[in-house]
């Protein structure tokens, strides 16, 4: 008698724990699937607006679906790409030598940070971690930059301020910390320099943490448009984002760029379609490398949160 | 001659290759970091391009009279930490919640869309916001006044009225920062111990229970760590965010000035430089105080939370 109401019991707190989950499951699965449209529909939008013909646009606004479908956009910008091209050339530059030195210079720190015989190196993480809580602000930063180091309108600007990042050198350093010291140990006893190991050891079982860390400077590099608006005034040096920045702001400007690429541009250039396709234009590699290097910042994303 | 065996310059020979790996990370701070922060002294001085930082006549506090007197300094102090409490608060909240969702949610192919679509946002300049913003919010040809004409509705005039701004900057930082959080999150709650979560099966704890018991505690460190690097920098505003957002707009500068974008355009576009370098170490000031008062207050609660 007893045991079958305890059986009953059970089945009945089996069954809300079902009725629980199911109520959770549909919870989760309409909250994500709201928040997932609001995080991808704004990009749908201008993909839609750059595929729109321009005098749809004009009459009836931006649409979710173009209700004229034309490449006309895409193909001024791939027929004349003149200055777009070129700010992509400033862009892989700068993102590709940034990012090696930026990389090696942030690995290099956070090894010797990372030696736990290295007698100062609280005093130098100190020195380091200062940094990120008091600064001198933009202006003692601007004025050095431009009178002093005499930086400005040049590639080095776009890279020498963004080159390391304290937070960086803290998660690598994390990540070298869980390196045994055996491993360099032998090597020492070998008679092998603090830089062989660093080069030869350190640098091959660092390479989830350099993958993650890389990606991440590259990103910024490649989202830079800060510096870019600061210090570079000379169109042939602007980086990509920068440029769109300009684009998007000046019609006018828009339309001189295309003709100085030899489009004949007459008043009616599609600025609004040509706007949105530059938008997707220099987003696109991103876009299209995203799925792939995704997983490296989710990596990254919680080496930081293990170590703080 | 050598009369202690393990004095400095000792030391310094047995470090030799330790202390040249750091050299070029200790030049890039001293210069790019250090070197500014005696650059303050600009904020006393009446700057004039003749006399450059060594030579131009020291003013007092005239500049800080200058800043205050001016109205400016209210308006902005308060917009810059007014966003931010908002960001922290309504960030971290969706964050958590989309964070639990995503780790119950049982559908595997689900939960990796879901997650690469929320991050999205991350990956894209604040000059692609712009343009998205420019997209949806244009009065002639914005998406949002065309789904509005669509209802029969007004259109509105969202660029030249200031008190929808709030709003929309809170919208778009949620957007930009929800995937980066959502993922932070994630790979906290992942880490929890599962056999609490058996245990309070076997107890008979509903998994709402479970959340709001197990979860959610559990997620407090890293609530700590992030609301307290946060805090932080609630006196500093994302120059990105509110300048590719607002722009020189001054029509909307009463509900989107922040210290940042006020320095930039003293600087930039008045050059006023002792004004806005004034202007900076206040904001430096604020900064450094509110760190150590956040640190100090969870240092008191718990010490191993704290990050100094």
């Amino acid at each position: 008698m007893s045991s079958t109401t305890v059986n009953g019991d059970m089945k009945k707190v089996r069954k809300h724990a079902d009725i629980d989950k199911i109520t959770l499951s549909i919870i989760g699965y309409v909250t994500l699937t709201i928040l997932a449209i609001f995080c991808i529909v704004p990009f749908l939008l201008v993909i839609s607006a750059s595929l729109s013909d321009e005098s749809s646009i004009i009459e009836k606004g931006f649409q979710i679906i173009p209700s004229t479908f034309s490449t006309e956009a895409y193909r001024l910008l791939f027929e004349f790409p003149g200055e777009m091209l070129r700010a992509y050339g400033v862009t892989i530059s700068v993102t590709l030598i940034g990012t090696i030195i930026g990389l090696f210079l942030t690995a290099m720190t956070a090894y010797v940070l990372s030696r736990r015989d290295f007698e100062w190196r609280n005093r130098f993480s100190f020195y380091f971690f200062f940094t990120t809580l008091f600064s001198g602000g933009l202006v003692p930063s601007y004025l050095l930059i431009i009178n002093f180091l005499q930086l400005k309108d040049t590639l080095l600007v776009l890279i020498l301020p963004m080159l390391m990042n304290v937070f960086y050198i803290i998660v690598m350093k994390s990540f070298m910390s869980s390196i045994p010291d055996a491993i360099t140990e032998s090597a020492k006893i070998d008679g092998a320099g603090d830089f062989r190991i660093f080069m030869q050891l350190i640098i091959p079982l660092s390479k989830p943490a350099l993958a993650t860390i890389g990606l991440f400077i590259a990103l910024a590099y490649w989202n830079d448009w800060y510096n870019a608006l600061l210090y570079i005034s000379k169109s042939e040096l602007m980086p990509l984002q920068y440029y769109l920045y300009k684009m998007l702001g000046n019609m006018d400007g828009m339309r001189k760029a295309m003709m100085s690429s030899g489009a004949v541009v007459n008043s009616d250039l599609p600025t609004e379609s040509l706007k949105m396709a530059m938008t997707i234009v220099a987003t696109g590699p991103i876009l299209l490398a995203y799925p792939f290097i995704q997983k490296y910042f989710v990596q990254g994303l919680t080496i930081g949160a293990v170590k703080g | 001659m050598k009369q202690n065996k393990y004095g400095f310059w000792h030391k310094v020979r047995k470090n030799r290759a330790l202390l040249l790996m750091l050299t070029p990370a200790v030049l890039f701070f001293l210069v790019f970091a250090y070197v500014p922060m005696a650059g303050i002294v600009l904020a006393f001085k009446q700057y004039n391009y003749s006399g450059g930082i060594f030579h131009s006549p020291w003013n007092g506090l005239d500049n800080f009279r200058f800043f205050f007197g001016s109205g400016d300094a209210w308006r902005v102090t308060r917009n810059t930490a007014l966003y931010n409490i908002a960001f922290i608060i309504i960030n971290n909240v969706l964050q958590i919640f989309a964070g639990i969702l995503l780790f119950e949610v049982a559908g595997k192919w689900f939960r990796k869309i879901t997650q690469t679509i929320l991050f999205l946002p991350y990956f894209i300049s604040w000059v692609v916001v712009g343009a998205i913003a420019y997209n949806l919010f244009n009065f002639d040809v914005g998406t949002l006044n065309v789904l509005l004409k669509g209802l029969g509705m007004q259109p509105i005039d969202i660029y030249n009225t200031a008190s929808y701004w709030p709003f929309i900057l809170i919208v778009v930082s949620a957007w930009k920062a929800l995937g980066y959080g959502t993922i932070m999150y994630l790979a906290a709650i992942t880490s929890i111990d599962t056999e609490m979560y058996e245990a309070a099966q076997i107890d008979g704890a509903n998994i709402f229970q479970r959340i709001m018991k197990i979860t959610v505690p559990n997620l407090i460190p890293t609530v700590i760590i992030l609301v307290l690097l946060a805090i932080g920098n609630i006196f500093r505003g994302d120059f990105g965010m509110f300048y590719n957002m607002v722009g020189n707009n001054g029509l909307l500068f009463s509900n989107t000035d922040v210290i940042d974008t006020f320095v930039f355009r003293s600087l930039t576009t008045s050059n006023e430089i002792g004004m806005s370098a004034a202007a900076g170490f206040y904001q430096s000031l604020l900064g450094f105080a509110t760190i150590m008062f956040a640190n100090y207050a969870v240092r008191k609660y718990d010490k191993d939370r704290a990050l100094f």
